[in-house]
């Protein structure tokens, strides 16, 4: 495993590894992240882990610049580097198509395929997490099939719905909170993903989950949403060790 | 102390809102830091009043709120100079006031920056998300002051009224210089366009914000095939969008973004960025780790020794 460490302004810096973006890279990113986290590091207040990095802020009152340096090189020369990997399949509700996916339709057409079989394509890998970002609990999956995967609208709408899952280009993600978006919508799910009120699980999601979505009929949709509402609904997540 | 109101809002003005030092440890989760733009004059609007130097002050920008004071209230007001008064009488910066029962705060135009911080000697009561009272509209964290509202908190007698000396007061300039650490996507730009960067002077652009600010630039020039991946982006990243006009990352920024950036202006430039005004000028000038983290110690030094001689008062 090879990386560099480059300094992200006076505050931060930030590790990057060199090899490909791919799923074993983003376990490799998942256990320095909780060595980081066991290691408690004095002055370090956080850090970010993205596709092919980890940012870490500090406070230079408290570490130095090259303090930090040495510290995270030797965080990678006792990195557990297991065969076996532990994550969470995190089970997402969607209702496709209709009145929340306006632009499933599009879509099948786009492709030659009818709209069940893009649903079909859709909801067969568990998608990776490779981190959150762009908006609070939004998640940036891996692993969407090229035979679904369609650009980016025209014309942005001007409102995406909390719950929108979508397609862009090779990507595809759901929106945590209601804001602008250019993404084709083929369904949404009633889950919350960003909750700030929720001071024991405000977000749904963290990096190194898997999503495994399910279609479910509007019926389904209406009464996980009342539980939702609730605070009733426990979503399925399952402790996966590979 | 239990909560009390403190000031009835007659007027708004354009963006006044609670801002702390952010929130930390949720940005691998998408939450945005958010926080004060000018940290360095919230700090010293707590220290003047004897507060916790991260605690939460009203964030005033270009154009003041007109705020009564509900009951006695030891204040002080830092960073821009947007003429404050007190029942008409203009009334010092970095200095604490006393406002009584029935006393009204008011703004008149700006003179000498865009930020100021109005700190109560107490706390101003408002949730807290993730360990933080800073309002971040973007996430729907808070709000903005509204018209007509109470502002309410909790508050402390002061013993001893002071004010910080002028040569240590901050004069914003509308022109200036900030230094750079260059990094961290270099391969996306040449030797030449890095030249060309330092070599100009830029115009803050009008549609700037809490999220960042937009430059006005002759083009920055991405190099063809230049791979970058999505990372995370700190306070003063300056970030290069296809059409080549630098945007620098501010309070409100998100936390990560796909564009590369060609450097981070130092955390001890990045009040004077934040006191800009539209049509501003900035220049950059690359600066060294080291210089710009010894003179980041020496400003958390000077804070550090400030808030032990007003503890010290009292």
């Amino acid at each position: 495993m090879s990386f560099l460490i480059q300094p992200v302004g006076d505050s931060a810096i930030k590790v990057l590894f060199t090899e490909e973006v791919s799923e074993q890279l983003s376990n490799t990113i998942q256990a320095f992240c909780k060595t980081l986290a066991d290691t408690e590091i004095k002055g370090v207040t956080e850090w970010v882990p993205a596709y092919n990095s980890v940012t870490i802020y500090y406070q230079l009152i408290h570490i130095s610049f090259l303090k930090l340096k040495t510290t995270v090189k030797q965080i990678f020369d006792r990195l557990a580097v297991h065969d076996a990997i532990t994550f969470r399949i995190v089970k997402v509700p969607v209702l496709y198509g209709e009145k929340y996916g306006p632009d499933l339709e599009r879509i099948a057409t786009f492709h030659n395929l009818t709209t069940d079989e893009v649903v079909q394509v859709h909801q067969q890998p568990d998608y990776l997490i490779y981190m959150l970002g762009f908006l609070p609990g939004f998640p940036y999956l891996g692993g969407l099939d090229k035979r679904i995967a369609t650009p980016r609208l025209d014309e942005p709408r001007s409102l995406v719905e909390a719950g929108s899952v979508g397609i862009a280009h090779e990507q595809t993600g759901i929106y945590p909170v209601s804001s602008p978006g250019g993404w084709n919508i083929i369904g949404k799910s009633p889950l919350r993903l960003f909750d700030p009120e929720n001071e024991i699980m405000p977000f749904l999601f963290k990096p190194g989950d898997r999503i495994r979505f399910y279609a479910i009929t509007a019926k389904e949709y209406e009464d996980i949403h009342h539980q939702v509402m609730a605070g009733t609904y426990s979503p399925s997540i399952e402790e996966v060790k590979r | 102390m239990s909560e009390q109101p403190l000031f009835y809002v007659h007027k708004s003005g354009i963006y006044t809102s609670l801002q702390d030092l952010g929130r930390h440890g949720y940005q691998q989760f998408g939450v945005p830091v958010s926080g004060a733009m000018d940290r360095y004059a919230l700090q010293l609007a707590n220290i003047l009043v004897g507060n916790k130097r991260d605690m939460a002050c009203l964030e005033v920008t270009l154009v003041g709120p007109t705020l009564e004071a509900l009951r006695e209230l030891s204040i002080a007001i830092t960073g821009a100079d947007l003429q404050p008064k007190i029942n008409s009488t203009a009334v010092p910066l970095y200095k604490t006031l006393t406002m009584k029962k029935g006393d009204i705060l008011s703004f008149g135009g700006y003179r000498n920056g865009v930020r100021s911080y109005i700190a109560i000697a107490g706390k101003y009561d408002s949730p807290s998300f993730f360990g933080s009272q800073s309002v971040d509209m973007q996430t729907g964290l808070g709000h903005i002051l509204e018209k007509e509202e109470t502002i309410y908190g909790s508050v402390r007698k002061l013993k001893n009224r002071i004010s910080l000396s002028p040569e240590l007061q901050p004069v914003y300039q509308q022109s200036i210089q900030v230094g750079v650490i260059e990094g961290p996507h270099l391969h996306c730009f040449s030797n030449e366009t890095r030249e060309a960067f330092f070599n100009q002077t830029h115009t803050i652009g009008a549609n700037s914000n809490r999220m960042g600010y937009r430059l006005e630039s002759s083009p920055i020039k991405i190099m063809k095939h230049a791979d970058n991946w999505t990372d995370a982006i700190p306070f003063g990243g300056i970030q290069v969008p296809p059409n080549g006009q630098p945007i620098i990352l501010m309070a409100d920024r998100q936390t990560t973004g796909g564009y590369p950036r060609i450097g981070t202006v130092m955390t001890a430039d990045l009040a004077k960025i934040a006191q800009l005004m539209p049509k501003g000028k900035v220049r950059f000038y690359p600066i060294s780790i080291e210089e710009a983290q010894q003179r980041l110690i020496a400003i958390e030094k000077q804070l550090h020794q400030l808030a032990i001689f007003r503890a010290g008062l009292t």
